[in-house]
């Protein structure tokens, strides 16, 4: 169920399947975003959304299928094609026991950033954290460490962001800055993959809508409808799932 | 290259400076490392074993076992809110990641050696001194060769459950050789024989260097895939 576009799309992928034993994670996921396109993914417990961020990022290699980025094939190997992805997981991927500064200094040199202590100032300006700059992450609230966390993300200036459950466990200020944040994502530009569970929550940023369910799409198009609407389809779809 | 090594070193810096903080493994490695050298000192019985006997086995025991902390923290600490997918959505090569594990573990475990040959000396009253030179390259050595080996073997370990069981089965195999060379060359030492007497396992211990580094470098990418 292919998107329809233009040019060389920022993001195409097609057939991806992914096996863990005998259990079939993805079944033949195919979708392809522009530049700018936010596709936000929407389904149950289990349906493979995380093992679709997974492979995407590049960290899980698929049994079948194929991730292109601008046009070229993600190869797992190619540090630029690392490069080109920012993953925001469930988890933080920062050290607990650095400073909001040193995670990011240490995230700017394996990028091989030319200024790692100004890029990682520049980061943390940009989620509002540099006042917080030399306390340790662990000491951080749940908010302040995903502000970290897409501070780490965002560091290399990737084209593609993948983001797995961004507001799970944020109370509602934490949320409302981080939607912020992420408009401003979206009004630059980049191409967004949002999994999640909170249909509120991703229609607000979506550009596009998939439902997933038991590792396959099971809807796939622009966003047109209203909250209700969308509800009522995974509803739908996720019945009996 | 240069980035290959500037991605290694900012690894093993970051490494270093977790263990500065928190210097959770350094000092359970000090205490272990001190009490297995006082138990072995108190339950010898002079009249049977002499301290020269008995000194080299204890000391390359206590530097296979002290080392083991060391491995166990490098690939624990990455499991603190998944870093390792930071480290494997990064650009920095696997070699890169593996080089810089590989030093930092270096780093600790030549620490708790430094601070553990002293110790030593003092409770088994062995010529220290006048054997430092030769016996700081054979235990440098070693020590390249063992800890080339855990880290590989750490990584391989870190997401089994009893992992740090795991890693003592899977790693003590490959100890053998260079504890028994390490053994072997420092009984000679403090017995002042020739150098000539001992340089076979010197070579020894040097070929398993070259061998593991390279093949443990070449196979550590294949550990990571999940």
């Amino acid at each position: 169920m292919p998107i329809a576009s233009a040019g060389s799309p920022a993001l195409q992928v097609a057939g991806l399947v992914k096996r863990f034993g005998h259990v079939r994670a993805l079944r033949g996921v195919d979708f392809s975003l522009d530049a700018g396109d936010s596709l936000a993914v929407f389904g149950p417990n289990g349906a493979g959304k995380t093992t679709l961020l997974r492979v995407l990022a590049g960290l899980l290699r698929p049994d079948a299928g194929t991730v292109r980025f601008g046009g070229e094939e993600l190869v797992r190997s190619n540090a630029a094609h690392r490069r080109r992805v920012g993953l925001i997981s469930h988890h933080s991927l920062l050290y607990d026991r650095l400073t909001a500064a040193e995670n990011l200094v240490f995230y700017a040199r394996l990028y091989g950033l030319a200024e790692p202590r100004a890029a990682a100032a520049r980061a943390l300006a940009g989620v509002g954290l540099e006042e917080r700059a030399a306390d340790a992450a662990g000491t951080f609230s749940r908010g302040m460490v995903q502000r970290l966390a897409i501070a780490r993300a965002l560091l290399h200036d990737p084209e593609v962001m993948l983001l797995d459950e961004p507001f799970s466990g944020l109370d509602q200020r934490a949320a409302a800055k981080l939607r912020e944040l992420l408009g401003r994502l979206r009004a630059e530009r980049r191409t967004m993959v949002l999994v999640t569970h909170n249909i509120d929550e991703g229609l607000e940023l979506a550009t596009h809508v998939a439902i997933q369910v038991a590792g396959r799409f099971a809807s796939l198009g622009q966003r047109d409808g209203d909250l209700a609407a969308y509800r009522a389809r995974y509803a739908e779809a996720t019945a009996g799932a | 290259m240069r980035e290959l090594l500037a991605q290694a070193w900012a690894i093993a810096a970051k490494d270093l400076l977790l263990e500065f903080r928190s210097r959770t493994a350094f000092l359970s490695a000090l205490v272990f490392t001190a009490l297995v050298l006082a138990i072995f000192n108190f339950a010898r019985d002079p009249t049977a074993v002499s301290a020269a006997d008995l000194a080299p086995s204890v000391l390359w025991i206590t530097f296979s076992f002290a080392g083991v902390f060391g491995l166990n923290r490098a690939f624990a600490l990455e499991k603190e809110n998944r870093a390792i997918d930071g480290l494997l959505l990064s650009p920095a090569s696997r070699t890169a990641l593996y080089l810089g594990k590989t030093a930092a573990n270096l780093v600790f475990v030549g620490a708790v050696e430094a601070i553990a040959l002293p110790l030593f000396a003092l409770f088994f009253n062995v010529p220290l001194l006048d054997v430092l030179g030769p016996l700081v390259l054979v235990i440098a050595l070693a020590t390249i060769g063992f800890v080339a080996v855990g880290t590989l073997m750490s990584s391989m370990a870190v997401n089994t459950r009893f992992g740090e069981m795991l890693l003592l089965v899977l790693v003590l195999p490959f100890l053998v050789t260079p504890v028994s060379a390490g053994a072997e060359m420092t009984a000679k030492m403090f017995a002042a024989r020739p150098f000539a007497e001992w340089a076979p396992w010197l070579r020894l211990l040097a070929a398993y260097d070259i061998t593991f580094v390279v093949l443990c470098t070449l196979v550590f990418e294949f550990t990571l895939e999940e």
